[in-house]
């Protein structure tokens, strides 16, 4: 990669590192000096799985740990928790028969799934996910990480973004910046390979599909159109190859296992494993192995791709009308960079290539690159890379809802963000108090085709005559593509309240609850572990002593001695339970002091039998 | 932090013109965005942070008008106190009345099922997209002829041909997405 320029000045100011949090696996990374790098986690490993469990102990456990759990622990431990950010029950039926959410009653405004016998909201479980990748680069930075800039599928729309963001609060971090996920991946691209001229990102990751045209130029990333499908991905081609391996499953063994949480989960491992290896070979096999009992089956890349055609092909439209709304015609386009793990799929490259009529760029690692365009995007909002900027694009359009449920657009897509639009509003009738305004996302003429973002509350309106009150409401929305809403008063200039009722995700109240409660979590998980570390401890003295009183030395002690010892043996297991720790290394402290002369003594036999058997 | 200018030729510092360089826009619009980019005040105050939120709000909001010849002279002809709205282009400008009401029959033939009418359309359809052209070159033309001329009849011309435009697009439209939603709709 080309060296950034850098200020040597600013090193001792806070990091702020850029995150991925995908659907199916999750990174953290940060700038050094010349270079975005991810950071690894505890165990080496680059990609953190995105699965969350609880443990029978009541712990929450991340990533790896969480992902072999997945298949002891299926009812603790949830995965492509992104499939449900920002969304409502009945938007998610789809999802519900496909993957194994435990979705809790009389989640209307906001999901609640099932872990154990605990719930937790979508965004919560996200800040799991989060505060793990914040731990991974405390330990590697070896400061606190208060700061981060947070992907986001281009795609993903007010409440999606909203949602990621909250998530971000309840983890402890402030979010300088949401960054799309395709949009950070050309910051990546442009530094390391070209810096002008006009790219495709093709970004296909486990659960969403994106594709945004750029226009680089001399250190600006200038997004001209982007589309997708938040509800595409390789996930989609998982549960494909699931389903036909059930089918042979219950012809063969004669059982139905689809609702078996551990089955599905091996079984849902053994497709992965195949489908990745379809990417290199020409046939794998589904391997799978359950209570005993097996099932295996060939499948060649040709029989992968009539199963998958269909899914491939869904991307294509997106990317058609993508071209369009970018003016351009396809031989523009300099080069279409490839993002996410399911641009290896050969299938998926051909079809790009036949699309775009250029031969996709593949070098970069597709897993990674996301992840290193939010560190430079961090670097650039820090101040220590200098010279580039991002112009992104909001991906649908805001209306409001007029007269018979149709919509009036305000800021149409693919509008360059921050973008703002002003509309008057005023009362129906005389002595009106209020106005509600209703605001949608989406490009169908009807209301109730789009998507209801939420209903903006005018309160405390002066009492005038009908159509009278001038009351001007400005839509902004922001560099985060979220939507701010702000009234005035067109006769008086006077600031006009507005009350927002968001129609899906949480309220702000919600999440500072969240926020509260995560930190008393954090203090509770930081006195578990500690009072888990002393029984430890506790544990290998006292089986020490156990062993001990068994020895000659033991008997070589006085009785006073030996009464000093049995005592401090049953005051350690009295507080053993206690859980208090300093209690329990207290009694610890004591157990080793009066064990001392016991100690040297066994030490000072061993050395003479040793000193013996050397003589022999 | 020195105000915002609200007009969108002064906020680009450019004369108040119909006929506007693409590239000499855009150079503007990068180099204002570097100035003006929240993303370069993610550390100062919450007060410069706004500012730059609205500034920069602004700065996309006159580039996306500008940019377009046809939103670009709407906004120069209500600069100059021309009313400018949806109503002029619902009329149907008289000289085009024979040639959509034909156009109509055959929409609603097509709609009918009638497959022969999907020829008639597609003629029609390419005769409006070079009625469209047209109109754009005539623009071009009194566009120059304005900024020569600043003279307010060349203006009052010129909102006549975006009326006309817009009616005609709107038309283009219509019949492109029957062509489209009829082929479709077989399968």
């Amino acid at each position: 990669m080309t060296p950034l320029q850098i200020d040597f000045g600013k090193d001792q100011q806070e990091p702020v590192v850029g995150i991925d949090l995908g659907t199916t696996n999750s990174l953290v990374a940060h700038m050094d000096l010349t270079h975005p790098r991810v950071i690894p986690g505890e165990d080496g490993d680059r990609l953190v799985p995105s699965v969350v469990t609880l443990t029978r102990g009541g712990e929450i456990i991340v990533g790896n740990e969480a992902r072999k759990a997945l298949i002891s622990e299926p009812d603790r431990s949830v995965y492509s928790i992104k499939r449900l950010m920002g969304r409502g029950v009945e938007d998610i039926q789809e999802e519900l028969k496909l993957f194994p959410f435990r979705v809790v009653e009389g989640s209307e405004q906001v999901i609640r799934i099932k872990l154990g016998e605990r719930t937790f909201t979508p965004p919560e479980i996200s800040a799991f996910i989060l505060r793990q990748l914040k731990a991974n680069a405390e330990a590697v930075l070896g400061v606190q990480v208060r700061k981060a800039v947070i992907t986001v599928p281009a795609y993903f729309n007010d409440a999606q973004r909203q949602a990621t963001k909250d998530a971000g609060r309840i983890a402890g971090l402030e979010v300088l910046r949401l960054v799309n996920e395709p949009t950070a991946a050309a910051l990546a691209y442009g530094l390391d390979k070209r810096r002008d001229g006009i790219v495709a990102v093709y970004d296909l990751g486990g659960g969403t599909f994106d594709i945004s045209i750029l226009k680089l130029h001399d250190g600006i990333f200038e997004v001209l159109a982007t589309n997708g499908d938040t509800h595409l991905g390789g996930d989609d081609i998982d549960n494909r190859l699931i389903r036909i391996a059930l089918e042979d499953i219950q012809n063969e063994w004669g059982e139905d296992v689809s609702h078996n949480g551990e089955a599905v989960q091996l079984l849902r491992r053994a497709v992965i494993e195949a489908k990745e290896r379809l990417s290199f070979v020409p046939a794998a096999n589904i391997e799978y192995e359950f209570k005993g009992r097996k099932y295996q089956r060939e499948i060649t890349r040709e029989l992968f791709e009539i199963l998958i055609a269909d899914i491939v092909d869904r991307t294509l439209g997106p990317c058609r009308n993508c071209i369009k709304d970018a003016e351009l015609a396809v031989e523009q386009i300099d080069e279409v960079v490839m993002v996410g793990g399911s641009t290896r799929i050969p299938m998926v490259r051909n079809a790009v290539e036949v699309l775009f009529r250029a031969k996709p760029h593949t070098d970069l690692n597709p897993d990674e690159v996301v992840a290193l365009g939010a560190a430079v995007q961090a670097g650039i909002l820090s101040g220590n890379v200098e010279g580039q900027l991002l112009l992104d694009v909001t991906p649908l359009s805001l209306g409001i809802e007029t007269m018979g449920g149709v919509v009036s657009k305000l800021i149409h897509r693919n509008s360059t963000i921050p973008a703002s639009a002003t509309e008057s509003f005023t009362t129906a009738v005389e002595g009106q108090r209020n106005v509600l305004i209703h605001v949608v996302q989406g490009e169908r003429e009807l209301a109730r085709d789009c998507r209801s973002l939420a209903r903006f509350d005018l309160k405390d309106i002066d009492p005038l005559p009908a159509g009278m009150a001038r009351i001007e409401v400005r839509f902004l929305i922001d560099a985060n593509g979220i939507l701010n809403v702000t009234a005035r008063d067109a006769r008086t200039g006077k600031e006009q309240s507005v009350d927002v009722k968001p129609s899906y995700g949480l309220t702000d109240e919600q999440v500072e609850a969240m926020i509260s409660e995560s930190i008393d979590r954090a203090a509770e998980d930081f006195k578990a572990r500690q009072v888990a570390e002393a029984h430890v401890e506790a544990d290998t003295i006292l089986a020490a002593v156990e062993k001990a009183r068994k020895n000659d030395a033991y008997f070589e002690l006085s009785e006073e001695e030996r009464r000093e010892i049995t005592k401090s043996v049953n005051e350690l297991l009295v507080v053993y339970h206690a859980d208090d720790h300093l209690l329990i290394r207290s009694k610890i402290e004591q157990l080793n002091n009066v064990t001392m002369k016991l100690a040297e003594m066994m030490m000072n036999t061993a050395v003479k039998s040793a000193l013996k058997g050397t003589k022999i | 932090m020195e105000p915002i200018p609200s007009n969108y030729y002064d906020l680009f510092g450019l004369e108040h013109r119909l006929a506007l360089d693409p590239r000499d826009l855009e150079k503007r619009f990068y180099s204002l965005s570097r100035k003006f980019h929240p993303d370069l005040y993610t550390l100062k105050s919450p007060e410069e942070q706004q500012y730059a939120l609205d500034a920069t709000a602004i700065l996309n909001d006159a580039y996306r008008t500008l940019r377009d010849p046809l939103t670009r002279a709407e906004y120069l002809l209500k600069e100059n106190g021309f009313d400018i709205g949806e109503q002029g282009s619902k009329n149907v400008p008289p000289e085009l009345l024979e040639e959509v009401f034909e156009l109509n029959m055959a929409l609603e033939e097509l709609r009918g099922g009638d497959e022969e009418a999907r020829a008639a359309l597609a003629e029609a359809q390419k005769k409006f997209a070079g009625m469209r052209d047209d109109i754009d070159r005539e623009l071009e033309t009194k566009f120059a002829e304005y900024d020569r001329t600043r003279n307010r009849d060349v203006l009052s011309e010129i909102r006549g041909s975006l009326n006309r435009r817009r009616y005609v697009r709107n038309l283009v439209n219509e019949v492109e997405k029957e062509l489209v939603e009829t082929t479709d709709a077989p399968r």
